[in-house]
């Protein structure tokens, strides 16, 4: 069973903010389906009780003290921006509705 | 025999020595340079004048005693999803085709201080999402030993480079196998170190949990010292680990009396091609002569760690990649309606078919639904795979395995099918998900005359065990692995331009 | 209207914190600034740029869940939340969702039906986005990240509030706790203060909560109340129609007084949680917990029990006096210095207030120090000035922040002491008025007063009425 459709293609290509042609669409969807099914091989294995590892060392409490250490950077702050007006980056506008 | 020939520690040592200049070592490498790439393609970007410009400073103050390191005044190639002030870092990316950081990475502002030399950024698979170097938006990279073949990747340019007598070193990142496949390609010596070794700030971020900064280099001995000189805790990066001592180039002893080398069987199995497989056989056989002890045995879990990577890596990637919108930096489409359709527009034409793969499949295991199902289920089997390498590390000291199932692919062949470009992967990717250091090197030439790389992974910290495994092993394959000489004298391959 | 509705509300409410530097880098919070002249690498999403947390975010936002009666979660973690907009430099924000830093708590308020508890569900920590404005000329947006990186805790209610008179009252409250912690200052108007609300209406009698909405863009307790009014009624003409309410965030536009959903094909509120690669556990020891718990400063309600036994001031008063807790410090040692709670309080009810009242400022923002204040208690209680000279210092010392001695010195303010003089006015006036004179040797003792006054005014206010009543007393 395929666990990828053209609707989710559609609502991932939303998500990542990706635009897909038919044909790049078409691909993905049949890329994604294999990769899934391939992935699946996961639940082979039991993992019941097992506590998900999102970092490897129980490292903790990595602090900053709160302590002013930046001074104004912003001409190479901004200096990349493919478009920009006194001082601030220019994105297309942004509505809110 | 050229100054390109020397090591690393050589060309220092002689720096040092006032035989040569840094300014010296710097025109030896951009000769080469000049004289290679348009066959190898190595490197995005070269900076002779910035080059030279540093070569001058340290010169000053290796002449002052300032500089007392055994890298001063070493070139050294940068892969380009390290942070440069001032300097093109794309990550072989058109969304990043003209960006110039704010900034330097740590890595490389370490690696100055220790007096090396940043010469060039090297090519790369985009956001080092790849094992070929093909997925470069700026043209492929060649193989030094036979540019019909690929470098590897990702950090094919940075690998293929120091192979082919570019530049002595070079620093690469490996999030899945991206410095230790490469190397074992190309035929050079490339260290992943434990996770936290070295800072990933200012590392062009693809999987947080797993992106690890390293050295590349033409032997051991090099590659200690190159990662003596980046390896440093960071306060900038909350996951940098404080370590006891950061001095690696003491491990370069030739001794493995008592040494517990593990061999897991299930490396060994299908897939594995036979020539590798008596390369690495044989060399664990020398290994044994000199006084370690081998110990086969059952990882477990081997055929897990690629699905387990790929959902965690892709998912990290949609995250880390999110930020290439068409504001800040980079590539901004220049047709749209709207804000969304320029996000849009600017990441679809800005990255290239690989990343945006990953990018949705990374999307989907996140959304709503697939969350547990997919990417806790991954973390899951991470911890697992932790689990099986602490089981083997109680009764072995390092792990001894092939870098890669095969010598170097031909060019164009491993694109077709994405999966199996994956599991070329298989050796490399569970010391990323179990934050292990690996050690690759070169074992041997294969019939066609290609490297053989073999593996040496540790526990935790270990990198001084895998060294000295390592170095001992290079002095018992007879010193420095050769140079890919033939075939660069040949003439062939073309010059791929950058096509922004 | 045959049916009868109730309102079940849940408030998110966003507080900014009064850190020094942005949550995670080292950037000033300060506000005010050119565009992007407070931003570095991490807070405007630099490629290979990592966020470090800032120690006092952490701590803040632990002495608020201590002060709201939370439980602290000792071992909390930080995730993504990823969505595509400009103000969010990196298209996801680092926030809190499987483990907030605080959890179940809640905060007293006083309604017209008695006190009720308003739930706290959990704080979690997170970091503001930047600012976007909208520029008329490129029909454009222009982003400005000065404010993106800015430490926030997120206070997440429980739908505990039936009316706008409470969701007002639990965020006063919330605002008065936080601001004598220290942790924000908690302004609606500037944005440190921000909340959104959660409303749903069902039928009296209902267990079921019916569908709600989220409302935001509400930057005054006005528009909160007509927000709440105006989408109360709208779920209820739904519902009244037959219509479903759909569960949607709306934007509340206070000045047509009406809210529009904003909807988008292209907002997927698909947020992919994960946690935070780059950012470590924060683990809360006991020693650490304790620590932050000592250096807590004596909240309000525990302010008023102390004041009714230790001063003997009207309970209204004490409520008024703690109700920030720069003012009840300001009162606290001022009665300490000159020991007259009641007429500290005095000034402080009266003219102070006034004053800020005056000038639109909070007490925060008083500059006369508690010895000033102390010592002009005590010109005033000696008599060494009278009532309106006292007033007149005041101002000075409250716009100005002059010291009263000084003040009274340079301006001679001082009330004349010199018998020689003042019995030459009181012969003065003796002799003006004879009637009154006659009238107080003949038993009538108001005729003093009516004498006091007429001498006080000679003297220009500045003589000493106890003085003048003594020498009154001996020539007459």
């Amino acid at each position: 069973m395929d666990r990828v459709t053209d609707e989710t293609i559609a609502y991932v290509g939303i998500l990542a903010k990706l635009e897909l042609s038919l044909e790049e669409a078409k691909q993905a969807k049949e890329d994604m389906n294999h990769m899934l099914e391939y992935m699946e091989l996961l639940n082979d294995l039991d993992t019941e009780g097992v506590e998900p590892m999102s970092h490897v060392f129980p490292i903790q409490n990595v602090f900053r003290e709160d302590v002013v250490e930046n001074g104004d950077d912003r001409e190479a702050i901004l200096s990349n921006a493919p478009a920009k007006k006194e001082g601030s980056f220019l994105a297309p506008k942004t509505v809110e509705i | 025999m050229g100054l390109m020939d020397l090591t690393a520690l050589e060309l220092g040592k002689k720096i040092k020595a006032g035989e040569l200049t840094a300014m010296d070592a710097v025109e030896a490498a951009l000769a080469s340079i000049e004289e290679k790439e348009e066959r190898l393609h190595s490197f995005l970007t070269v900076d002779p004048k910035g080059a030279l410009e540093q070569a001058k400073a340290v010169q000053k103050r290796i002449e002052t005693g300032e500089l007392k390191g055994p890298l001063a005044g070493v070139p050294v190639a940068v892969k380009d999803n390290l942070c440069t002030r001032g300097m093109l870092t794309t990550c072989a990316s058109r969304i990043l085709y003209n960006f110039k950081p704010p900034y330097t990475a740590e890595a490389v502002a370490n690696l100055q201080r220790a007096g090396g030399i940043v010469i060039g950024k090297t090519n790369m698979d985009e956001f080092a999402m790849g094992s070929t170097t093909e997925t470069s938006a700026f043209g492929i990279t060649r193989n030094p030993w036979n540019l019909e073949h690929v470098p590897g990747g990702s950090s094919g340019g940075s690998c293929a480079a120091v192979a082919a007598r570019e530049c002595p070193l070079s620093l690469g990142s490996d999030t899945g196998g991206s410095i230790r496949q490469p190397s074992s390609y190309c035929g050079v010596t490339g260290l992943k170190p434990t996770y936290g070794t070295v800072s990933r700030y200012g590392l062009v971020a693809y999987g947080s949990s797993l992106d690890q900064v390293g050295p590349i280099a033409r032997d051991v001995s090099d590659c200690a010292a190159l990662l003596e000189a980046i390896a440093s805790y960071d306060r900038k990066d909350s996951t940098s680990v404080q370590r006891a001592e950061y001095d690696f180039t003491s491990a370069l002893q030739e001794d493995v009396a008592g040494l517990r080398i593990g061999i897991p069987k299930d490396y060994f199995g299908e897939g594995l091609d036979a020539q590798v497989r008596n390369a690495i056989l044989g060399a664990a056989k020398l290994l044994e002569k000199r006084g370690a002890i081998l110990k086969e045995f059952d990882l477990g879990l081997v055929p897990y760690a690629i699905p387990a990577y790929y959902i965690i890596s892709s998912a990290e990637a949609s995250s880390n990649l999110a930020r290439f919108d068409g504001i800040k930096y980079g590539y901004r489409a220049g047709e749209y309606e709207g804000l969304h359709s320029m996000y849009k527009r600017s990441r679809s034409q800005g990255f290239g078919a690989e990343v945006k793969r990953r990018i949705m499949l990374g999307s989907f295991v996140l959304s709503s639904g697939y969350y547990e199902a997919y990417y806790i289920k991954a973390l899951k089997v991470k911890a697992l795979i932790k689990e099986a390498f602490d089981r083997a590390f109680d009764h072995c000291d390092v792990i001894l395995a092939p870098a890669a199932p095969s010598t170097a692919p031909k060019i164009g062949a491993s694109l077709k099918d994405p999966l199996k470009m994956y599991l070329s992967d298989i050796y490399t990717v569970a010391a990323n998900l179990a934050g292990l250091p690996g050690l690759s090197l070169p074992c041997k030439l294969d019939d066609k005359g290609l490297p053989i790389g073999l593996q040496l992974l540790g526990n935790c910290f270990q990198e001084k065990k895998i060294i000295r495994a390592g170095y001992t092993l290079e002095q018992a394959l007879g010193g420095h692995f050769p140079a890919p000489k033939e075939v660069l004298k040949e003439t062939g391959g073309k010059c791929h331009e950058q096509t922004v | 209207m045959s049916r009868q509705y109730e309102t079940v509300i849940g408030l998110e409410v966003h507080v900014e914190l009064a850190t020094e530097t942005k949550i995670f880098c080292g950037c000033s919070t300060r506000f005010g600034g050119a565009p992007n002249t407070h931003t570095c690498p991490v807070c405007t999403g630099m490629p290979g740029s990592l966020p470090v947390l800032n120690k006092k975010v952490v701590e803040y936002a632990i002495a608020v869940g201590l002060a709201t009666g939370c439980k602290i979660t000792r071992y909390c973690k930080f995730d993504r939340k990823n969505y595509f907009y400009p103000d969010n430099p990196q298209n996801y924000q680092i926030s809190q969702l499987y483990l907030p830093i605080c959890r179940d708590g809640g905060v007293e308020i006083e309604t017209p039906a008695g006190k009720k508890v308003i739930g706290i569900h959990e704080i979690h920590m997170e970091e503001d986005a930047g600012k976007l404005i909208h520029d008329e000329w490129e029909d454009c947006s222009l982003v400005d990240y000065n404010r993106s990186g800015v430490p926030l805790i997120e206070i997440v209610s429980e739908p505990d509030m039936g009316s706008a008179e409470e969701v007002i009252a639990y965020l006063d409250k919330l605002r008065l706790i936080i601001r004598y912690l220290g942790a924000s200052d908690c302004r609606l108007q500037e944005g440190s203060m921000r909340a959104d609300v959660n409303l749903s209406v069902r039928e009296v009698g209902t267990k079921a909560f019916g569908t709600r909405t989220e409302m935001k863009n509400l930057n005054s307790f006005k528009a909160i109340s007509r927000a709440i009014a105006g989408e109360r009624s709208r779920q209820i003409e739904l519902l009244e129609a037959g219509k479903p309410v759909i569960q949607e965030t709306r934007r509340w536009d206070d000045n047509k007084e009406y809210s529009y959903a904003m909807r988008s094909k292209e907002d997927a509120k698909d947020y992919r949680y994960f946690p935070e690669p780059d950012l470590v556990p924060v683990s809360i020891s006991q020693e650490w917990l304790e620590e932050i718990r000592a250096r807590q400063p004596e909240l309000r309600s525990e302010k008023l029990v102390r004041y009714k036994k230790e001063y003997d001031i009207p309970e209204y008063d004490a409520r008024i006096l703690t109700e920030s807790r720069s003012m009840a410090e300001l009162f606290e040692e001022a009665s300490a210095i000159c020991g007259k709670p009641k007429k500290v309080s005095n000034w402080l009810m009266g003219e102070t207030m006034r004053l800020l009242k005056e000038a639109e400022q909070e007490p925060e923002d008083i500059s006369f120090t508690a010895a000033q204040l102390a010592k002009l208690v005590e010109l005033a209680d000696t008599g060494a000035i009278n009532g309106p000279a006292a007033k007149e210092v005041f101002v000075h010392m409250f716009q100005e922040g002059a010291d009263p001695e000084q003040y009274v010195k340079d301006h001679a303010l001082g009330a004349v002491r010199d018998a020689g003089a003042l019995r030459e006015t009181v012969r003065q006036v003796l002799e003006d008025n004879p009637q009154s004179v006659a009238d107080y040797r003949g038993g009538k003792e108001k005729a003093l007063g009516f004498l006091v006054g007429q001498t006080m005014k000679a003297m220009k206010g500045k003589a000493d009425p106890g003085l003048v009543n003594q020498i009154l007393r001996e020539l007459l």
